[in-house]
């Protein structure tokens, strides 16, 4: 195999691997800040200690992102060196932000919640929640600043073969940053919510830590419960610019075969790019139209209106695309169960609902992984939309072999390294808050 | 002078500061790393140890994200060349960062495997110590590069006995901060053996600098004549030798702050051995990737600048605040 696939599976893995991580942290940031304020206001010590025990969960998912992300810091120019010469003018910047602005603040100040309890002052602990709420979110932008301006470039002349800078604000609040930025936060915070509705509910189940686990569940559920309907409008504005900047894109989601007036919304179907056709397609005349344009007749691009060097992958975009909207669609029917067990005080006997939850878990994690990818295989061949092939960006210098080498490396070291985390989350939770502890050893 | 060459000067020494703040504050984590299972005797002393580092190793470390993504985005070519280039190398060093970021955590919860983790975190922090040194050496003695700034050798390419030899220096620099830092954390016979082998290290660390020295006046054409080289390097032995009596009274802090100013001297002597190129290339300097042709557009480093100003020093305060918090003696 050429050095640029095995350049492209290594950071599909690694990259792929590292973001399990970062949008469960986001959401759990959120549920810790929720606790620590309510501990601060009312000063009782059941939030102190559900806090301490999610404090304690955060950190190992932390660290976790951590180990994950340097490897991608560093792989713009181990593997993709010729995209470093290309747009580093841009993309550099961004990465070097992160750190500055938000990468330094989350670590530091997450060095005190974990350690710190006994040695500050109950403001400064609070002080520092939203410091590593508000940094984990800044660092968050910061990546999808960059990643959004592989997709939508802006703020930049070709000068020499270069992207050179022009306007840093046009470049990193280009067409996609902020409605991607919004989207993907709120998985973060669906993801984490869940994640935490399905301990309480694992504790239910059990018939244990029941003090702590019926605030935490339904915490944690309220914030589910918004956030995975609330999704739907983020995702349509999602799509909505996908369709007006990266029209092939979205001619690849849909598998549009013929650009046409009154275009219909795939909800299901197998796409088959030899026949330009899909089989056995469920389809709602006129919706993609009404979607985009909010009229009925507009004109929407199909993939016949491009180049056939310039389209991404059918399959590969349409299957995952449609992929999140189907489990998204899930998250809705199950929030809107949620809010009428919650409503009607029936949660905490729902037995059956408490197992659906516990079920859903890694759900959000899938639909996490499927967006990132339809995003990023939609936007192939192009590493930067329309100014780079991702042919073009790879290191000339290393060879294949050492690239699959590293591949097969970071596989194995992943699969363990995954394999230990489950296991210390699931003794961690074991355990409980009654038995977790955190704080500066000998205190 | 123009603007735009100001501005690459400037990023020369901020990409400089950036590397000095993470030698000496993820050095003092790597160097307790790397001589973790041979300075503690039981689990008594891993535990004081880790919880010495365990509060401030993640923001020490966001120094190396933060100076390599602004390489990245001031020295585009230098990233590309160099992380390209050292490939098999970079691997290695990445390998073992991330074991050692998790075995710190995995080893307080992952109870049966806990000597797996500690020589994970062991070894994990010797291959970045040793191996960083390597890097720098090989770029200050010149690497094969052709006319598209690419490298043109191989991994045994940096293997040189120069590179290495300012690898051993360079970790032992990064040992010697791990001691003094160790020390000032902690108290009985781990202290004492942490001073003990503080004094050994400072030793082993004066010779490497004046055995790097004269390797240098070898290899490095016109490095004797460098005035604020023969500086940083007097600095670099002078506060060896003070460390090292300072460790010998028992003075923490001092000791600790003695180390860390040899480290910046020591990265005084690159960067005055090097400037104004970055990565010299071997045979026509033509090649030399410098900090002028190398380096991002005039705005891009401009962004920069403004960002590193506003940003830094806030970095700086509550990385101060955070350390007082955790200030004194661990006490088990």
């Amino acid at each position: 195999m050429d050095a640029v696939i095995l350049s492209r599976i290594q950071f599909g893995l690694t990259a792929g691997f590292h973001f399990i991580f970062p949008p469960l942290t986001l959401g759990l940031t959120l549920v810790v800040v929720i606790l620590e304020t309510i501990y601060f206001r009312n000063n009782n010590d059941l939030y102190k200690k559900i806090s301490n025990f999610m404090i304690k969960v955060l950190g190992l998912v932390f660290v976790m992102g951590v180990a994950t992300g340097i490897v991608l810091e560093f792989s713009f120019g181990t593997n993709w060196s010729n995209y470093s010469r290309m747009v580093g003018d841009i993309f550099g910047a961004p990465l070097a932000a992160e750190g500055v602005f938000a990468f330094f603040m989350e670590s530091v100040f997450l060095g005190i919640l974990v350690f710190g309890r006994n040695r500050v002052s109950r403001g400064v602990f609070l002080l520092s929640a939203f410091l590593v709420f508000i940094a984990s979110h800044l660092s968050g932008l910061w990546i999808i600043i960059a990643n959004s301006w592989m997709q939508t470039p802006a703020g930049f002349a070709i000068e020499g073969g270069r992207a050179v800078l022009k306007d840093f604000f046009a470049a990193a609040f280009n067409d996609s940053t902020l409605i991607r930025y919004l989207h993907t936060v709120m998985g973060g915070w669906i993801t984490g919510s869940l994640f935490t509705a399905g301990i309480g509910s694992w504790y239910l189940l059990k018939n244990r830590d029941l003090d702590s686990a019926k605030p935490l569940l339904t915490i944690a559920l309220w914030i589910y419960v918004a956030m995975a309907i609330l999704q739907f409008g983020s995702g349509h504005g999602h799509s909505v610019q996908v369709a007006k900047t990266q029209p092939a894109k979205m001619a690849a989601f849909e598998a549009l075969w013929k650009g046409q007036n009154g275009a219909p919304m795939s909800v299901i179907g197998i796409p088959d790019p030899s026949r330009k056709k899909t089989h056995l397609e469920i389809a709602v005349p006129k919706l993609l139209s009404i979607a985009i344009y909010f009229d009925p007749e507009a004109r929407v691009q199909g993939l016949d209106d491009f180049k056939e060097e310039e389209l991404p992958s059918v399959v590969l975009s349409y299957l995952t695309y449609h992929g999140m909207i189907g489990l998204g669609s899930l998250f809705a029917l199950l929030a809107v169960i949620s809010a009428i067990l919650m409503i009607s005080r029936k949660l905490f006997e729902a037995r059956w609902f408490l197992w659906v939850l516990i079920s859903a878990v890694p759900l959000p994690f899938i639909a996490n992984e499927l967006g990132w990818m339809a995003a990023e295989f939609g936007r192939q061949p192009w590493a930067v939309y329309k100014v780079l092939k991702t042919a073009e960006a790879a290191s000339v210098v290393v060879p294949a072999w050492q690239i699959l080498v590293s591949i097969i490396a970071f596989s194995a070291i992943y699969c363990l390294l995954f394999a230990v985390f489950l296991k210390i989350l699931f003794s961690i939770i074991s355990k409980g808050p009654d038995k977790i502890t955190i704080g500066y050893v000998g205190e | 002078m123009e603007t735009l060459q100001i501005l690459q000067i400037t990023w020369f020494f901020l990409v400089g500061i950036l590397f000095t703040g993470y030698s000496i504050l993820d050095g003092f984590d790597l160097g307790i790393g790397a001589m973790l299972p041979f300075m503690a005797k039981d689990k008594k002393d891993i535990t004081a140890l880790f919880t010495a580092i365990g509060p401030v190793w993640d923001g020490n470390e966001v120094w190396l994200l933060t100076g390599g993504g602004a390489l990245f985005a001031a020295f585009p070519h230098v990233y590309a060349t160099v992380f390209s280039g050292f490939y098999l190398a970079l691997m290695i060093v990445l390998f073992a960062l991330i074991f050692r970021a998790v075995s710190l955590e995995f080893w307080s919860l992952d109870e049966t495997r806990r000597t797996f983790w500690k020589w994970a975190f062991s070894i994990g922090s010797f291959l970045p110590a040793l191996l960083f040194g390597v890097a720098l050496g090989n770029v200050i003695l010149g690497i094969p590069l052709d006319d598209r700034m690419e490298f043109t050798g191989n991994f045994v390419t940096l293997l040189r006995p120069y590179p290495l030899a300012i690898g051993l220096l360079g970790f032992s620099a990064i040992l010697l901060q791990g001691c003094t830092y160790g020390a000032l954390k902690t108290t009985g016979e781990l202290h004492d053996r942490l001073v003990a082998a503080g004094k050994k290290i400072a030793i082993a660390y004066g010779i490497l600098m004046v055995i790097s020295g004269v390797l240098t006046g070898i290899f490095i054409p016109g490095s004797m004549a460098n005035i604020p080289g023969w500086v940083c390097a007097g600095i670099v032995l002078a506060s060896i030798f003070m460390t090292a009596i300072q460790l010998g009274k028992g003075n923490g802090l001092p000791a600790f702050l003695l180390s860390s100013l040899s480290f910046m001297g020591l990265w005084g002597i690159a960067g005055s051995l090097q400037f104004p190129a970055l990565v010299r290339s071997i045979g026509s300097g033509d090649l030399n990737l410098s900090i002028y042709n190398s380096s991002s557009s005039q705005l891009t480093l401009t962004v920069m600048l403004i960002i590193a100003l506003i940003g830094m020093p806030i970095v700086i305060g509550y990385t101060i605040y955070a350390y007082r918090i955790f200030k004194g003696k661990v006490t088990l």
